[in-house]
């Protein structure tokens, strides 16, 4: 199985704005670690042209939202805290609010299948709502692929 | 304590296993048979009898790797051995600062005290290489952190702090960094030398050459 993976950060100013300039400027080296990291498979991008758009939504404003496919728990924890991306992160309360809620979500996927952005979104929401489970966990309290193969959303993604 | 950690480590005795452990956690990799006995001053059979007992205890990890030379005997994979990626300790007294040390990192994260956190870190640090005349890679190793040089870099095989870096990797690698900042000042050299390049299953600071390299 493949894992999903969706995060949230809440601008503290437009993404336009003069005090997010380096953000966006730092966005395409960043995306392109990604997209070369082992284990990637797929991330949402707003646009194949410009590659400093970032995913436009309906869940509010100054919501920033990554949402990408890796192979493995392990490779994704490697490009998020073992690769230049820390450094980002090291740097994340100069552009973002700090959030009291869960603002990433982790769930395992069939292999091939790409969620769409309401799925993940409702993965975040389940997370917050009732705690880390098998359908949407965290980093820290992650479950095995094999605690996710029978669910039904598995099953549903693989008719 | 576990019975196993205590057993595992006590296999290390032998003057021989503990230097096929270290060839092989020097390598930083997957070693051979044949490397680690050249190494270890050893007979090969001799070699391959000991870093079997070493894996059987937990402490290595053996795998199998196509050879890449032709020639008789190129069909067989070669097996390999590298450091098993589980803790081992043993404390007697009993004594466990990591689950303390786990939930004091989970308040930081709580209160958002990073800054404090890296600001005490730092301090920390200075105070570890206050009054010290050693180089700062003999004080690193020293402290497992396992330093190597590679090209300009003096880059860190082993992170000391493991098990936190993954509960919580920002808090902890950044704290990290500080601490070895804070010890490059303490022991009168750059603390600008260090600087975050995280690679996976390695520590994630680096230090830079000094200018008077």
């Amino acid at each position: 199985m493949h894992l999903a993976q969706l995060n949230v950060a809440h601008l503290r100013a437009p993404i336009d704005s003069p005090e997010l300039a380096e953000f966006v400027a730092a966005l395409e080296p960043l995306n392109t670690v990604a997209d070369e990291y082992p284990g990637f498979v797929w991330r949402m991008k707003e646009s194949e042209e410009d590659p400093t758009a970032t995913i436009s939504h309906e869940y509010g404003d100054y919501l920033l939202i990554t949402f990408s496919v890796w192979e493995s728990l392990e490779s994704l924890w490697d490009y998020a805290y073992r690769s230049a991306h820390l450094g980002m992160l090291r740097r994340r309360k100069e552009w973002f609010q700090r959030m009291a809620e869960p603002y990433i979500v982790l769930w395992w996927i069939p292999e091939g299948y790409i969620p769409s952005l309401a799925e993940g979104w409702e993965r975040l929401e389940r997370l917050r709502a009732v705690g880390p489970s098998p359908e949407a966990f965290t980093f820290k309290d992650s479950y095995d692929s094999s605690e996710a193969a029978h669910l039904p959303a598995a099953a549903e993604a693989t008719k | 304590m576990s019975d196993d950690d205590l057993e595992a480590l006590a296999l290390l005795h032998d003057p021989v296993r503990r230097s096929l452990y270290e060839a092989v956690a020097a390598g930083g990799g997957d070693l051979g048979r044949a490397e680690a006995a050249e190494i270890a001053g050893v007979s090969r059979t001799l070699a391959g009898h000991h870093l079997d007992k070493l894996v059987e205890a937990g402490l290595l990890e053996s795998a199998f790797r196509q050879q890449d030379k032709k020639g008789p005997g190129s069909g067989r994979p070669a097996k390999i051995y590298r450091r098993a990626g589980r803790d081992r300790s043993v404390s007697l007294p009993p004594r466990d600062y990591v689950a303390l040390a786990s939930v004091l990192a989970e308040v930081v994260d709580a209160l958002g005290a990073e800054e404090l956190a890296e600001k005490t870190a730092r301090e920390a640090g200075e105070r570890l290489g206050r009054g010290r005349h050693e180089p700062v890679e003999a004080v690193l190793r020293e402290r497992g952190y396992e330093p190597y040089a590679e090209g300009g870099t003096l880059r860190m095989r082993n992170c000391p702090f493991h098990v936190l870096s993954h509960e919580q990797p920002l808090l902890v690698c950044s704290m990290n960094l500080a601490l070895c900042q804070g010890l490059l000042e303490g022991l009168g050299d750059d603390p600008g030398r260090a600087a975050l390049d995280p690679r996976p299953g390695e520590c994630c600071v680096a230090l830079s050459k000094t200018n008077e390299d």
